[in-house]
């Protein structure tokens, strides 16, 4: 079995983030109609892309490398919020695979590397949990994946219960006020729709629970 | 939605190529999807760089040229350009006086502008400066939100920070009068239809026929409410009241009154429009020194006019009558 932070394994999550966004791509886009400008869907499609076809040009040599040639894709093609934001979720996560060389603590390695993403993203989009932003799937995401690996359950499982947060955080910006990005300019009225960008980003952690595990 | 296009993938590319070919006294950069004067970079002159999401046409692209942008970054459509354009076009304009980056304030476009600031930064001693402007009084403004976006004003702030970098004003002086503008300037719009993204192929929100969005952003987004639709008249005081309730335009020299279209409303309705909002000027006390109708900071093809105020002086003046000669904006020269 393949060690879940590998450079393949790592390459296998955001090939299966990319088609997920793919294929839910319409979807995206109608909820960025609905509270933003109807292009969410369409760019993060474009720039996942673009990122399958980097790694696929030019194999990295490390799970580090993996993720930089995904941030700095995204920050190259996709524009808007979510280039920056998405890029620096991928950059900041590299960064913290970079130390790694003990694959028997991947797990911790993983979730140290989300949350280095989550705080980038932090940083940089200067927003908080509860503005109704990817941040309140991923902020959930992993509080799980550390809960469930500090009580010890195997990574597999740890991931899934990371999947179910993300959904779950997801679901709760249904009926939040938007204080950041685009849909902030609808005050009151964003209330009462799903947010794209925390729908996306429940979507990157469902291609992790399913890319990242069954790897040993 | 009918649309004059190829293949919405390729709408911001084909659209350059016809800029390139329509305006040969201005560089198309293809690769970087950035439109430059001819000239650039001008020696010992500040560079200003705007750019943003494509569909606002004529801006930015159209408003490159002597007197007003050295270079426009093209996004695509409603999205940020990405750093890298900045970049090159901050490269491309730089003649040694330093580069004003005029941004919108957008999530997106702060994080992209900030990204190429950085970037330059790393890699030259070119001097960036900054401003954001966030003039529609129909965003709360807050600390903890994203703030008021920038509309309308960036048109002004365009050409009077353009009139100042050609004047050879040094680049803090220029950063300052583009402060200057944004903070004496502000703006609301309303949509009486939505518009269609070219990838999405539908229009982004409906809106029955009796019915109109108040406080509209320039990228489809809807409003801050909706009504029913109203006379010219009373449409012309639901943007002018809010614009003279955050900031008192009485005295000084007048404002600059800029009506603009949204992309979609002809210029004899604009003109209409135009009349309406001077009557609410003229009984306001509000003196009027110069004027803009058209639209020039458009939302593809959405219906609808946002009004700009700009309370003027003897220097915004002399500035705004200074020559222009870009393909949107002409005169004097």
């Amino acid at each position: 079995m393949a060690d879940p932070v590998d450079t393949a394994a790592l390459t296998a999550w955001v090939g299966e983030f990319a088609r997920l966004v793919h294929e839910q791509r319409d979807e995206l886009t109608a909820l960025d109609a609905a509270i933003g400008d109807a292009d969410h869907g369409a760019n993060l499609d474009r720039g996942l892309t673009a990122a399958v076809s980097a790694l696929d040009a030019e194999p990295p040599a490390d799970p580090a490398a993996a993720l930089k040639t995904v941030a700095t894709t995204l920050i190259r093609t996709v524009g808007g919020a979510s280039g920056p934001l998405y890029g620096t979720f991928f950059l900041r996560a590299a960064g913290a695979l970079g130390g790694v060389t003990d694959p028997t603590h991947h797990g911790t390695a993983l979730a140290a590397a989300f949350r280095a993403g989550y705080d980038g993203v932090v940083a940089r989009g200067k927003a908080e949990p509860g503005d109704k932003t990817m941040l309140d799937a991923l902020g959930p995401a992993c509080d799980a994946l550390d809960r469930a690996l500090a009580d010890g359950e195997p990574l597999d499982e740890a991931l899934r219960a990371a999947a179910r947060a993300a959904a779950d955080g997801r679901d709760a910006t249904v009926p939040m006020v938007a204080r950041k990005g685009r849909a902030s300019y609808l005050g009151e009225r964003s209330a009462g729709h799903q947010d794209p960008g925390a729908t996306s980003a429940a979507l990157l952690v469902q291609a992790a629970a399913t890319a990242l595990t069954g790897r040993g | 939605m009918k649309k004059l296009i190829n293949d919405p993938a390729d709408v911001v590319v084909d659209a350059l190529r016809g800029m390139a070919a329509a305006h040969p006294e201005l560089r198309v950069d293809s690769d970087n999807r950035v439109v430059l004067r001819g000239d650039a970079p001008v020696r010992g002159k500040v560079g200003l760089v705007s750019g943003g999401g494509s569909g606002h046409e004529p801006m930015h692209a159209g408003f490159v040229g002597p007197g007003m942008l050295d270079a426009a970054c093209a996004g695509e459509v409603f999205t940020s350009p990405v750093p890298d354009q900045v970049v090159a076009a901050t490269r491309g304009v730089d003649g040694g006086a330093g580069v004003l980056h005029i941004v919108k304030n957008y999530t997106g476009d702060v994080m992209n502008f900030e990204m190429a600031a950085e970037l330059v930064a790393a890699e030259s001693d070119t001097e960036v400066v900054a401003v954001v402007t966030d003039d529609d009084v129909a965003v709360q403004d807050s600390l903890y939100t994203a703030g008021r976006r920038g509309v309308g004003v960036t048109v002004l702030v365009e050409k009077l920070a353009g009139a100042a970098a050609e004047e050879g004003r040094p680049l803090a002086e220029v950063a300052e009068v583009a402060r200057r503008v944004n903070a004496a300037g502000r703006s609301m719009g309303m949509a009486l239809t939505s518009c269609t993204v070219p990838a999405a192929g539908r229009p982004t929100f409906d809106l029955p026929e009796d019915e109109m969005e108040i406080g509209i952003g320039i990228h489809g987004e809807p409003g801050r409410r909706r009504v029913p639709l109203a006379p010219a008249r009373e449409i012309a005081e639901m943007l002018v009241e809010p614009v003279l309730a955050d900031l008192d335009f009485t005295g000084g020299d007048g404002v600059i009154a800029f009506v603009n279209g949204m992309g979609a409303t002809p210029l004899l309705e604009l003109y209409l429009m135009y009349a309406e909002v001077a009557a609410v000027l003229e009984k306001a006390g509000v003196g009027i020194a110069r004027t803009l109708v058209g639209s020039y900071m458009t939302s593809l093809d959405m219906a609808g006019c946002s009004v700009t105020l700009l309370e003027a002086d003897d220097e915004l003046l002399r500035l705004w009558d200074a020559p222009v000669r870009t393909p949107a904006l002409r005169w004097g020269a």
